[in-house]
């Protein structure tokens, strides 16, 4: 594993008003690493993520992503980064050559370097025949590897997943984490949230948040041990869930 | 009498068959879920249960009455709580559940002891508008106003997609305990280790059933004998681990055809040792061609740069199954 820090925080604080959202949030991030980062619903992950992503400004504390500083210069962030989510990925009533060059302008790359990578990546994902298909027509599955593909086309330093897979097929699910691992060992890092926690295992770390702050980041396998439970899963409600009276 | 009685089920959209020729039937106080990703049918199925759709063919009973021409009796003994969260946002917490319960001719006292277990939990949020919940708190508040009319079957469309999986777990006691008070009960869900907490499961893709059975006769259902091999190297691992397989090797070679690949093979070296190789988060899940050992295996690996490997035989889970079918099914 490189230790180059891609994404440096230091004591993060996010507050709307008196309400605590980020509380002090201290980690780092490594080029070309699969960075999980998990916690129960309203745990403040997208809160974080907003701030690292340069849509949203810290409140205190120092981030650092890809050697920008988030609270000075968000708007630089968002150029070199890639962002996919599973709610919005791709613009359904464009097709996917149309996609693609949008997303690639937005990114200030040229249609001169657009155009040889489109050819190139439709053979890479096999989606040579889908060129001028709408993207409303494809498959769930196929959408979501294309907006994966997308989300990397500009070669970003780090690409934000927002529960990518959710609701994909078991077989796809497993095709777009091979896309993912393949990314990463190419030099990209994956900083990504998911609620499948069978998927936790495959990042080289993972880290927890529960109300505001992270309660654990190791790699996976050094919090079950740590916690003494056989899955991320077992180990995820033993730290999240409240210790109250079950019903 | 079944509860749920569905014969030969089809429903399309244009071109597309959402739901193809589906039939099942559920039992009087069972906890049924229908287990499949986006795309599956779920949702037209549901809806068609629900009285919403008409289906294109088919026939489907609830308690004996039928969904197209007794819909509206139906209604007053079913709960629905569709995918999307469909409660008054503006609405506050109390306030939707007594919408509901006022629509259906009750109130919220009279089936209290119904929703209680749930809704005290949201009790200190009822005056706050529903659109300002949580997803958890939000899925909390669906399932009492689908509730509060003391319906006799509960139609769930995927109740726990995107929420966290304490809250996941929090849903399924909720539902178990639902299920003891007589309920019948259909969910759907993506999240196929959830399977496990249903009486039976039906396992849905493209609009077809691939299997119905309790989880655990699903589980046994798999054909091969499964293994799970980790490394630290996790990408690595899969990667040589698929290099052994027979879709691979054949895929790999450029010859004319099956033929030529297996003896251009036989020639070089031994054969696939793998029948398949899928990734299970800290695991790799593998079949064996036949002959093969799992020494073989982790012999193979050691060449392969990968020393120190493990391999121990699992039993398969519900998602291992979906996979067999699904590639079957290709």
């Amino acid at each position: 594993m490189e230790t180059t820090k891609v994404i440096e925080v230091e004591g993060l604080v996010k507050k709307f008003g008196s309400f605590v959202a980020n509380d002090h949030l201290t980690f780092d991030v490594y080029k070309g690493e699969i960075f999980g980062f998990l916690g129960a619903n309203g745990a403040g992950k997208t809160t974080a993520i907003r701030i690292l992503c340069g849509l949203s400004r810290p409140t205190a504390g120092k981030v650092m992503v890809a050697g920008i500083d988030a609270a000075r210069q968000p708007e630089e962030i968002k150029k070199r980064i890639g962002y996919m989510s599973q709610r919005f990925s791709l613009y359904e009533d464009l097709t996917v050559t149309e996609n693609i060059e949008l997303y690639g302008g937005i990114y200030g790359m040229t249609m001169k370097e657009i155009r040889p990578r489109i050819a190139e990546l439709l053979d890479r994902l096999d989606f040579t025949g889908h060129a001028d298909t709408l993207i409303g027509s494809l498959p769930l599955g196929l959408r979501q590897k294309l907006a994966f593909a997308v989300a990397v086309f500009h070669n970003p330093g780090i690409v934000f997943l927002d529960e990518p897979t959710s609701g994909v097929d078991p077989i796809t699910r497993r095709q777009f984490w091979e896309m993912i691992y393949e990314t990463a060992a190419a030099g990209i890092t994956i900083f990504v949230t998911t609620h499948y926690m069978d998927e936790a295992e495959y990042c080289d770390r993972v880290t927890i948040m529960n109300e505001g702050r992270i309660v654990a980041l190791d790699t996976p396998s050094a919090l079950r041990k740590q916690y003494g439970t056989s899955s991320v899963e077992e180990l995820f409600v033993k730290i999240t869930r409240p210790q109250r009276e079950r019903i | 009498m079944a509860a749920i009685e569905a014969n030969n089920i089809t429903h399309r959209y244009g071109s597309v068959t959402a739901v193809d020729d589906i039939s099942f039937s559920v039992e009087e106080g069972e906890l049924f879920g229908f287990i499949g990703p986006d795309g599956a049918g779920k949702t037209t199925l549901f809806r068609i249960a629900a009285t919403l759709i008409i289906p294109a063919g088919g026939r489907m009973t609830l308690l004996g009455l039928n969904t197209v021409s007794r819909y509206r009796e139906l209604r007053n003994h079913i709960g629905y709580m569709p995918g999307r969260f469909s409660l008054y946002q503006d609405l506050t917490v109390e306030e939707n559940l007594n919408f509901f319960a006022t629509i259906f001719g009750t109130t919220i006292r009279q089936n209290y002891h119904l929703i209680e277990p749930i809704y005290k939990q949201l009790e200190p949020f009822k005056k706050r508008q529903a659109g300002r919940l949580s997803g958890g708190m939000k899925q909390k508040l669906a399932l009492s106003c689908a509730l509060i009319h003391k319906p006799e079957i509960l139609i769930l469309d995927e109740p726990t997609t995107g929420v966290d999986a304490v809250s996941r777990t929090e849903f399924w006691e909720m539902l178990t305990q639902l299920k003891h008070e007589g309920i019948t009960i259909i969910v759907s869900t993506p999240y196929m280790d959830e399977a496990l907490r249903c009486d039976r499961i039906g396992l849905i893709q493209s609009g077809k059933l691939l299997s119905i059975d309790t989880p655990d006769m699903v589980r046994r259902s798999y054909s091969r004998k499964l293994f799970a091999v980790t490394h630290p190297d996790k990408y690595r691992l899969l990667l040589a681990l698929r290099s052994m397989t027979a879709g691979s090797l054949q895929a790999g070679t450029s010859g004319t055809g099956r033929e030529a690949a297996t003896e251009s093979h036989t020639a070089a070296m031994p054969g696939p040792l793998a029948g398949s190789a899928e990734p299970f988060g800290d695991s790799v899940h593998l079949t064996l061609m036949e002959g093969a050992v799992p020494d073989d295996i982790i012999r193979a690996l050691e060449r392969a740069g990968l020393a120190g490997a493990a391999i121990k035989e699992i039993i398969p889970g519900v998602e291992d199954v979906f996979l067999e079918l699904m590639k079957n099914g290709d």
